[in-house]
């Protein structure tokens, strides 16, 4: 980097930070999600909940979200045959804190032809109640077996049930084959 | 039969199958990097247990925490269980939750409705 570009490059970290900041952004990362990074973020979390006194309650409910999402991203993001590792089980992780809610968001790469069934499933989660919630709960971990990576298909379903909010999610186009796949569930802060 | 001594960690559960002094018991954090492997051979002693159970076999689930993927795992335990009585065998659930804790209370029950077992919730103070 020349001198010109060096000082736009630390321009843009200012205005990264700036955007953190007005977004609320506690914690963000992108890249391979595994157990470490997992372990590492939920007590961090953790600790900075317990720092800021947050209802007991309301840091259970983070938490969990947290490691159903993690575990979301380090099962399900595609790889795109076994030899492109490139995207497998990465993605982007951010925790924001607003004055109501917690977010939780994650964002990953999917093959095209599995949005029509991701899209189904959401939907139907978010169309239930919470007795109905329980009860998908309770027979897809009767009648569900674990995929190979470990996935039970519960995660969405206990995000949906701890925080008693809808899942918000959203695809953006990459190319022919893939999309980028958000999703963010809220935590309401007033347990 | 050998005894199954696991200490917990902040993401693996302590465990304790004690046939000779009667102790089953799940306590803790259950969120391993990979539950299939960790619950194992749990689910395997359970096999071996099966076929010489103790006259009565009480056993204690006193967790804190379990994600999702446990939660299958925790249902295949609970489901041996269930075979066990099936077969003849008492057999008692004591599910332990933290009195202020609803999630891991309906936890418990709903583990109750779904397998056919004698069991009992019991709140304790953190």
């Amino acid at each position: 980097m020349d001198k010109s570009n060096v000082k736009g490059f630390l321009e843009f970290v200012y205005d990264f930070y700036r955007s953190m900041k007005a977004h609320e952004i506690t914690l963000v990362y992108e890249g391979e999600i595994t157990h470490q990074i997992t372990k590492a973020f939920t007590s961090l979390t953790e600790s900075n909940m317990a720092k800021e006194s947050e209802a007991n309650s309301v840091q259970k409910k983070v938490f969990h979200v947290m490691v159903e999402c993690l575990q979301n991203i380090s099962k399900h993001a595609d790889s795109f045959g076994s030899d492109d590792f490139l995207f497998a089980g990465r993605g982007i992780f951010m925790v924001s804190k607003g004055k109501q809610d917690y977010h939780v968001t994650t964002g990953n790469v999917i093959e095209n032809d599995k949005i029509e069934e991701l899209t189904e499933m959401l939907d139907h989660i978010n169309s239930l109640d919470k007795e109905g919630l329980k009860q998908l709960y309770k027979s897809q971990m009767k009648e569900g077996r674990l995929s190979e990576k470990g996935g039970a298909g519960l995660g969405f379903i206990d995000i949906a049930r701890k925080t008693g909010n809808k899942l918000e999610f959203h695809f953006l186009p990459i190319d022919e084959g893939s999309s980028f796949f958000l999703l963010t569930s809220s935590v309401s802060r007033n347990a | 039969m050998e005894v199954i001594k696991i200490k917990g960690t902040d993401d693996t559960p302590n465990i304790i199958l004690d046939k000779e002094n009667g102790i089953f018991e799940i306590s803790g954090r259950s969120l391993p990097e990979d539950v299939t492997t960790f619950y194992e051979p749990i689910l395997n002693w359970l096999d071996d247990y099966q076929e010489e159970a103790n006259s009565k076999t009480v056993f204690a689930f006193k967790l804190v925490y379990f994600n999702t993927a446990s939660s299958k795992l925790i249902l295949d335990i609970l489901m041996k269980l269930e075979e066990m009585h099936e077969n003849g065998k008492e057999v008692l659930i004591k599910w332990y939750y933290p009195e202020d804790d609803e999630d891991m209370e309906e936890a418990g029950e709903e583990y109750a409705d779904i397998v056919d077992v004698p069991f009992e919730q019991v709140s304790y103070t953190l």
